[in-house]
């Protein structure tokens, strides 16, 4: 772990070498040291390294494996010919990569990844990009339900349709759809931010704990605890941003869209009467 | 878990046995346990088909006696089919303990039905003009070979691999299940109903017959039931999605449709392409893409929708 550079004003000033019970406020670590971030055996790849190989015969495991195998290599462009719709294709992958996929992936697609920049030139199944933790996905079709399931960072990003529970449990980063999304989007969302540019199905951000949801297109129906927020310049500008990177617009324009965040009236359960329970849940 | 997949082509036929059982093999991982094919080849003129089996595969371990009590059973159906006026037009054994008879018949299928099965062991699995239905313990090539379906042509099919979860592992709770004894309906299901039992009881009470306590046939029997009072299959599928409680993706077909229908909270997964000449669903792409190497737009059904495709 990296060691403190420098040292903060209270632990000058002796605060910190009192022993305290309870939550400390003392900083262990530094955000802005480099090799916190890197992982032990991340591999050292070269974008202009390009391999190519065809996957179209190869079993989950082996096209999973061979990545690996071309990354160890030192190629920082890898493209996957014919993944076929299989499952749990490029899962995994905590490392600096240019990643494309000729065609469609089935489930969990790119899960568990940190780091790596990913086209897929087709559709996803279920739970695409589950878990990721940095880095960029972006499909050029539609994908199935789940979108994004726990997502913690990056940018995750669907040109076309996605089915039901876009975003379930989402943690942190951003989910971006093009196209419609399905019923309970973004339930129980906690952090980060989901912007969809089409049409919302029902119970959108139901039970959402944090966290934004921007909509260019309706909302068929808004879920427990999600409530209209006001847009402002701060959203406007960061969408504006965010969705250029992407060539990506919306369809009423950037500042008519709708913005969804949580009511908090579930964060304590304690003070609500059963009653009141009973209605907003 | 279970794996469904349904198929139909617009106006024309095709070798419909051999694309199933390729989808069906695709998605062997979700459920071995199984599985079946409701096949729709050309009607012919006054001919009605029907699959029938005489015991449970697991029977013939059961002793010597057992292939004569089959025979024995087989026998008297074909007695009881004479008796009830039927002009036979071709038996084939398609294995030790199923049958596809082939006869005109003009009278009322309920009676006849219900006199047939009256047998004891004797399950009657489809009845209908197109409709040929083949289920069997195994995964799809297994079934396909034994039943010689590569070579089985028509317009539309539905599949289903199973994963036992609610019943047994048995040909009798293999999918898809015939709307007994409306001719040419069959649905596939993966998922659970709630109301199972409350829903069933209904249907009883009302003089329907089931085999299994399996879920699935519940849904063939609403659907037939309702199309049996003036619905369409549209207005039916519409109905249960709102009278079913539970997860559930199903498939239904019928002489000449094909339909799909999806629970309120789109629990259970469904992928569709739709060609210009011909649907194909399934709950993974992969296994439409079995019989579509090159790449292809699909999307994923949103929640309560219900869909229907004519051949």
């Amino acid at each position: 772990m990296a060691s403190l550079k420098t040292r903060a004003a209270s632990d000058i000033k002796g605060v910190n070498a009192e022993p305290l019970s309870g939550r400390s406020m003392q900083h262990f670590f530094s955000a802005a040291e480099e090799e916190s971030f890197l992982y032990p055996h991340a591999f050292s790849v070269d974008f202009n390294k390009r391999a190519e190989f065809d996957a179209g015969d190869l079993s989950t495991t082996q096209i999973n494996a061979k990545i690996r195998e071309l990354m160890s290599d030192g190629n920082g462009t890898v493209v996957v010919q014919n993944p076929m719709a299989k499952h749990s294709l490029g899962v995994g992958i905590l490392n600096r990569l240019q990643l494309y996929f000729e065609g469609s992936l089935g489930y969990f697609g790119c899960g568990l990844i940190d780091g790596p920049n990913v086209r897929i030139k087709g559709r996803v199944g279920w739970s695409c990009g589950e878990n990721m933790l940095a880095g960029t996905v972006i499909i050029d079709k539609n994908a199935g339900s789940c979108f994004g399931a726990a997502i913690r960072g990056g940018d995750l990003v669907c040109m076309g349709d996605v089915g039901g529970r876009t975003g379930i449990d989402q943690k942190g980063g951003t989910i971006i759809v093009g196209g419609r999304t399905g019923a309970f989007s973004a339930f129980m969302m906690q952090r980060g931010r989901m912007i969809v540019l089409g049409d919302a199905g029902n119970n959108l951000g139901d039970s959402m704990y944090d966290g934004i949801i921007y909509v260019g297109g309706n909302v068929e129906s808004l879920g427990v605890d999600a409530v209209d927020a006001e847009m402002t310049d701060h959203d406007v500008v960061w969408l504006t941003r965010k969705l250029r990177n992407y060539g990506l617009d919306a369809p009423r324009g950037i500042a008519n869209m709708r913005k969804i965040v949580a009511g908090k009236q579930l964060w304590n359960y304690d003070n609500l009467e059963p009653a009141e329970k009973k209605i907003v849940l | 878990m279970c794996g469904i997949a349904g198929l139909i082509h617009r106006g024309r036929k095709a070798k419909i046995g051999a694309e199933m059982t390729s989808m069906l093999q695709a998605m062997k991982h979700r459920g071995p346990d199984s599985t079946g094919f409701a096949l729709y080849g050309e009607p012919k003129d006054h001919e009605t088909v029907m699959r029938i089996k005489f015991a449970e595969r697991d029977d013939l371990n059961s002793g010597f006696a057992m292939r004569e009590k089959i025979n024995n059973r087989r026998l008297e159906v074909t007695h009881r089919l004479e008796a009830f006026g039927v002009k036979l037009v071709s038996e084939q054994p398609a294995t030790d303990y199923a049958h596809r008879y082939a006869f005109s018949f003009a009278g009322d299928l309920r009676k006849l039905a219900d006199y047939i099965e009256d047998v004891e062991g004797v399950e009657i699995l489809s009845m209908g003009r197109g409709l040929e239905l083949i289920k069997d313990l195994g995964d799809a090539s297994d079934v396909a070979g034994r039943y010689s379906l590569a070579s089985f042509s028509g317009t539309h099919a539905i599949g289903h691999t199973r994963m036992a979860t609610e019943s047994d592992v048995d040909i009798r709770s293999a999918h898809p299940y015939w709307a007994y004894p409306f001719e040419d309906i069959s649905v596939v299901h993966n998922g659970q109903l709630t109301n199972y039992w409350t829903m069933r009881r209904t249907l009883e009470k009302r003089g329907h017959r089931f085999v299994s306590n399996c879920d699935s046939e519940f849904i063939a029997v609403y659907l037939a039931d309702q199309i049996d009072h003036n619905s369409s299959l549209e207005e039916a599928m519409h109905r249960s999605v709102k009278e079913l409680d539970g997860v559930f993706t199903y498939l239904v077909a019928t002489s000449n449709q094909l339909g799909m229908a999806k629970d309120t909270m789109a629990a259970k997964p469904m992928v569709l392409y739709e060609g210009k000449d011909l649907i194909a669903l399934a709950s993974e792409e992969g296994a439409i893409r079995s019989i579509f190497p090159q790449e292809i737009d699909t999307c994923d059904p949103y929640d309560g929708e219900v869909r229907v495709w004519q051949a």
